[in-house]
């Protein structure tokens, strides 16, 4: 599963940080989301599913159902 | 089959009478009964589309169709006559997109998750102050205006930059400019003097700048100084009732609800405990108001470009079909052990509360701290609901323990 943001879209309600706090964060010069990994791991799958979902500005696109092959 | 066009029209906003004092006006429950997007008449007598259901109010809160500019000349309004208090500077809450991202971003870096993490300890001393205080020598207290105020109000005063001795002032003016009940000449009175108070202080802030919110906007040369006091007066009237609402709310149906209040306890719990309180109690119970730009189809009806919307937060968040489930209570019911994060008592698309980070943390250590210091905390008296706010809330919680 890969994960990527559009910050154009990002209106930095910290709710990617809150529910998945170890593939997002907040860029400290504008706020706007910031990827830590863009291959998710199996365990992190619920956690950026629902970040995705819960996203207010759809910032949050998840692509693929089977784990990131590393190299791949 | 009822289809919207012919349902009866309902009056918003729609009286508080009646049903359980936790949740929104009866009439609006019967309303998401009959369809997700039902006909509902405004006090001017203007119609509008009430979308009750959970997935259309996410689609009007998060597409780009439905404005959130108030000088739309159809935007739907609350209070009777209140089109003539419009001015060309709204705040950015009721402005669109690229204005409004323009106005809010100036004010994310804020709020952002990190930062309000930082503040847990400043915000666990305003608790443990508040706490002190009521608790000194006596064992009687009424919990709104001893508890459940006071700390968002230093709260917010703290990150403002704003005198706690003006609070009286503010939270009076405050209160009529929520009013369901205020008179369009109470309104325009009540909003002058917050901006006046606002101009005042962010001038001064100008002069003397201090390490606070009000201090960083006053000093931007991209925003008018009237712009900067009403961005003020959002943030200062956004950060008090609301919280201060939740947290009374919170702590009276937990006092009915007993066996639950462990759940507080465990930090492993603590946050999700308060997501089903934020879902449950969802605090905006006339909903939020937008206005088609173009026709769009939504729950089985066609919005016409220029209609009025309301999306109602707290009928979507008790939607059985995304909270309900196997092992739980009925979504009108509290229960702490729910997976309530998907709620919309914050809203949803790009104007979502933007203070939301510091409701949170706020409501987390507020409820754990009073539940821990006062385990006998119960009821002493009867309990007022404030039904005539738009921010819906307590009048009073008298309390012993």
């Amino acid at each position: 599963m890969q994960v990527s943001v559009d910050r154009d879209r990002c209106c930095s309600s910290g709710m990617c940080v809150m529910n998945a706090p170890a593939v997002f964060e907040q860029d400290d010069r504008d706020s706007l989301v910031m990827l830590r990994q863009t291959d998710v791991l199996p365990e992190q799958f619920d956690d950026v599913i629902l970040a995705s979902e819960l996203c207010p500005g759809r910032a949050i696109t998840v692509t693929g159902d089977e784990p990131a092959r590393t190299g791949a | 089959m009822t289809t919207a066009s012919t349902a009866p029209v309902l009056p918003v906003p729609a009286r508080h009478s009646g049903g359980c004092p936790f949740g929104p006006p009866p009439a609006y429950a019967e309303a998401a009964a009959t369809g997700p997007v039902t006909r509902a008449e405004l006090p001017d007598g203007d119609l509008c589309w009430l979308v009750t259901g959970f997935a259309e109010v996410r689609t009007v809160l998060s597409d780009r169709r439905f404005s959130a500019d108030i000088r739309h000349p159809a935007f739907p309004l609350l209070i009777a006559g209140a089109r003539e208090l419009i001015t060309d500077n709204p705040d950015f809450l009721r402005l669109d997109d690229p204005e409004h991202a323009r106005q809010r971003r100036m004010l994310t870096g804020e709020f952002l998750v990190k930062r309000v993490e930082a503040l847990r300890p400043e915000i666990q001393r305003i608790v443990d102050g508040a706490l002190d205080r009521m608790t000194a020598g006596r064992t009687t207290a009424d919990l709104v205006t001893d508890f459940a105020l006071p700390v968002p109000s230093l709260v917010i005063c703290l990150l403002l930059g704003v005198p706690y001795e003006d609070h009286d002032r503010f939270q009076s003016l405050s209160r009529t400019m929520l009013s369901q009940e205020s008179t369009v000449e109470q309104l325009r009175e009540a909003q002058e003097g917050v901006l006046d108070y606002l101009r005042d202080l962010t001038a001064r802030k100008r002069e003397q700048p201090e390490d606070d919110v009000l201090s960083r906007l006053a000093a931007r040369d991209d925003l008018t100084p009237d712009e900067a006091a009403a961005m003020g007066v959002l943030l200062l009237v956004a950060g008090h009732e609301t919280t201060a609402s939740m947290i009374a709310l919170s702590t009276a149906l937990l006092l009915e609800h007993p066996e639950q209040i462990p759940g507080l306890a465990d930090p492993a719990t603590l946050p999700g405990a308060v997501e089903e309180l934020l879902r449950l109690l969802t605090i905006v119970h006339t909903g939020l108001p937008r206005v088609a730009l173009e026709d769009v189809e939504l729950g089985g009806v066609t919005v016409r470009a220029g209609e009025g919307v309301m999306a109602m937060l707290s009928t979507a968040n008790r939607d059985e079909a995304v909270f309900g489930g196997a092992g739980h209570r009925a979504t009108d019911e509290l229960d702490l052990d729910r997976d309530a994060r998907r709620h919309l008592a914050f809203g949803f698309g790009v104007h979502q509360c933007l203070g939301q980070p510091l409701a949170r943390a706020e409501l987390q250590i507020a409820l754990e701290t009073l539940f821990r210091r006062l385990p006998g905390l119960r009821l002493a008296g009867e309990r007022g609901f404030r039904t005539e706010s738009f921010i819906y809330g307590m009048r009073s919680l008298p309390v012993t323990w």
